[in-house]
C-alpha cells in the first residue's frame, strides 16, 4: 500500500524539497533523507563548517503547573523520569527519560526551565504516545500543550555559533545546555545549545509560519548546508548517542543503556529524592550492582560496516553469542565503520575483541569507548 | 554489446564474457559508497544470485549477477577505493567479468534506449 497521501508534512516541506531533499518516510513525515551534497559530504561538512537539519517532526510540548507554581510542573515530571527536574535552574536544559515499571525506557528526551513553565522535546515516533501518558499522569496538576503550531531545527557545528550570532549577537554567552527565548528576524523563537551530533551547536524552536525565512536566512549563509537523516544518523553514531527504538527502548534500562550519566544522586539511592519514579526499584538496584549486559561501543577492523541486527560472539565461528549490534554503519569522520550494540557483563571491557557476524561471515570487531570522535561542547 | 537489467546493472558482452557493473543512476541513488565486497574468482552464479555487496554511508545493498555464469575476474581496484563506482561507474567502476553459460541468455535484457526509458 502506499502510505505517501498519509504522511505529514513539516513547515520545511516546501524548502526541503525545493533543495533537492530526498524525501522519505519517516515517523509519520515525510522527511529528506539527504539532500544533493549526498550523505557523507553533508556528514563531514557539519564537522568542518555547520549544518542546518529540519527536526520538525520532533514534538515539542509546554508543562505549565495549574497551580501557577512551576515547582509543581517539576514536582511532576519528576515521577516520570529519573532525572532531577527540581534542581534544574531556570534558562537550563537536560537530557531525561520516561521509564516503564519495568524499568524500560519509554522514550528519551529534552526537560528545559523556561521559568514558568517547563519544554519538553520527545521522539517523533513516541509524540502522540507520550503526550497521552503525560496527559494521564500529570494532566491533573499540568496543563501540557503539544506545539504542532511550531517547527524545530538544528544549526550544529564549529561554525554554529558565528552563524547564528549575525542573526541574533547575544548567541555567544549562551553556554551548552542553555535556553533562551530570542528573537530572530522578528519571529519569536525558543533556542537552547544543544543538539544531537557531538558538535557545539544549537537547536532552534521557531513558529511554523516564520521558518521557512528564518532557515532561508541561515542558509543564505555560505558556511550552511542544509543536512537529512542520513548524515543525521551517522553524526549521532559517531558521537555515540542513542537512537531511541534502536538503541534503547522499553526491554532496555537505562543502566543496560550506559545512560547513568542522564540519573543526578538527587534520584538515586540516599538521594534527597531517592527513586519516585517508573521502574525506580529495578534502576537503582542496577545502578549499585551493575546489570547483566551494557552498550558498549565498537570498533570493525576491517572496512565493511557492521549494521544493526549483526550477532556478536566471542570467537570466529560465531558459536559463543554474547550480544547484538543496535547501530552501525560507516562513520566519515572516523573514516571506518562503527557501531553500537549489547553485550554481556563479561565482553563490555573496552579493548575485548568480539567477531560480528556480516552476510555468514564473522568479522573481528573490539569493543571501544564512545564518543568515536571528540565533542566539541561549549560547556 | 551494452545490455542493461531492470536491477540497474550494465552489461558489456564481448566473446561470451560479460563486464558487469552499475548504472550512473544506481550509483548516484546509492550515494557515496564505502565498500564493496566481490565474488571470488570461479564462482559460479544463476541469475539474480548474490554476487556482490555495496555499501553506502546508510544502507548495504546487494548487486545481483545479471546472467547465469561464473566469476573469471574481478576489480579490486573498487574494493580498494570504492569512491571509483560513483566517479566512473560504467567505466573505471566495473564489478567483474562473468563467462555466460548461454551467451543466448543476453538478448532478453534491455539494450540502452529501453534502460534509458526505464529511468526516465
Amino acid at each position: 500500500m502506499d502510505g505517501s497521501s498519509e504522511l505529514k508534512k513539516t513547515p520545511l516541506h516546501a524548502l526541503n524539497v525545493s533543495l533537492g531533499g530526498r524525501m522519505v518516510p519517516f515517523a509519520g513525515y515525510e522527511m529528506p533523507v539527504q539532500y544533493t551534497a549526498g550523505v557523507m559530504k553533508e556528514h563531514l561538512h557539519t564537522r568542518a563548517a555547520a549544518g542546518l537539519f529540519d527536526v520538525s517532526h520532533m514534538g515539542q510540548v509546554t508543562v505549565r503547573a495549574r497551580s501557577g507554581d512551576n515547582a509543581d510542573a517539576a514536582r511532576a515530571l519528576e515521577t516520570l523520569v529519573p532525572v532531577d527536574v527540581v534542581g534544574l535552574g531556570e534558562g537550563r536544559q537536560r537530557y531525561a527519560l520516561f521509564t516503564n515499571d519495568e524499568g524500560g525506557i519509554l522514550d528519551d528526551l529534552m526537560i528545559a526551565n523556561r521559568g514558568d513553565h517547563f519544554y519538553v522535546v520527545v521522539n517523533a515516533a513516541c509524540k502522540d504516545q507520550d503526550f497521552a501518558y503525560m496527559q494521564a499522569k500529570i494532566g491533573d496538576v499540568c496543563e501540557l500543550t503539544l506545539h504542532d503550531d511550531r517547527a524545530l531545527v538544528a544549526l550544529q557545528g564549529p561554525h554554529a555559533e558565528s552563524v547564528l550570532a549575525e542573526l541574533w549577537a547575544d548567541i555567544s554567552s549562551m553556554r551548552f545546555m542553555d535556553v533562551r527565548a530570542c528573537d530572530l528576524h522578528d519571529a519569536d523563537c525558543i533556542v537552547s545549545r544543544s543538539g544531537y551530533t557531538g558538535e557545539d551547536g544549537f537547536e532552534i524552536s521557531i513558529p511554523a509560519a516564520l521558518t521557512e525565512t528564518v532557515c532561508r536566512r541561515l542558509l543564505d549563509h555560505p558556511d550552511v548546508l542544509p543536512i537529512g537523516l542520513g548524515a543525521r544518523d551517522s553524526l549521532r553514531l559517531e558521537a555515540g548517542l542513542c537512537l531511541y527504538g534502536n538503541d534503547i527502548d522499553t526491554s532496555t534500562t537505562p543502566v543496560e543503556g550506559a545512560l547513568e550519566w542522564a540519573i543526578q544522586k538527587v534520584r538515586r539511592k540516599g538521594g534527597e529524592r531517592e527513586g519516585g519514579f517508573p521502574g525506580a526499584s529495578v534502576i537503582l538496584d542496577q545502578l549499585e550492582n551493575g546489570a547483566a549486559r551494557r552498550r558498549v561501543g565498537l570498533r570493525a577492523e576491517g572496512r565493511a560496516p557492521v549494521r544493526a541486527s549483526a550477532v556478536l560472539a566471542t570467537d570466529p565461528e560465531g558459536e559463543d553469542v554474547v550480544g547484538t549490534v543496535t547501530s552501525g554503519g560507516f562513520g566519515p569522520n572516523v573514516d571506518g565503520p562503527v557501531a553500537m550494540g549489547y553485550v554481556t557483563k563479561a565482553a563490555i571491557a573496552p579493548g575485548t575483541q568480539l567477531y560480528a557476524g556480516v552476510r555468514g561471515k564473522f568479522l573481528p570487531v573490539t569493543v571501544a569507548a564512545m564518543p568515536f570522535v571528540k565533542n566539541t561542547f561549549k560547556r | 554489446m551494452l545490455k542493461f537489467t531492470e536491477e540497474h546493472e550494465w552489461l558489456k558482452i564481448e566473446g561470451g564474457v560479460a563486464t558487469v557493473g552499475i548504472t550512473v543512476h544506481a550509483a548516484e541513488q546509492l550515494g557515496d559508497l564505502v565498500f564493496v565486497e566481490l565474488p571470488e574468482v570461479g564462482a559460479t552464479f544463476e541469475k539474480g544470485g548474490d554476487a556482490a555487496t555495496v555499501e553506502s554511508v546508510k544502507a548495504a545493498s546487494d548487486v545481483y549477477c545479471p546472467l547465469d555464469g561464473e566469476i573469471v575476474e574481478v576489480n579490486e581496484a573498487i574494493t580498494a577505493d570504492p569512491s571509483l563506482v560513483n566517479s566512473d561507474p560504467q567505466g573505471a567502476g566495473w564489478f567483474f567479468k562473468l563467462k555466460l553459460a548461454n551467451v543466448s541468455d543476453a538478448d532478453g535484457l534491455m539494450d540502452e534506449a529501453a534502460y534509458k526509458e526505464l529511468v526516465g
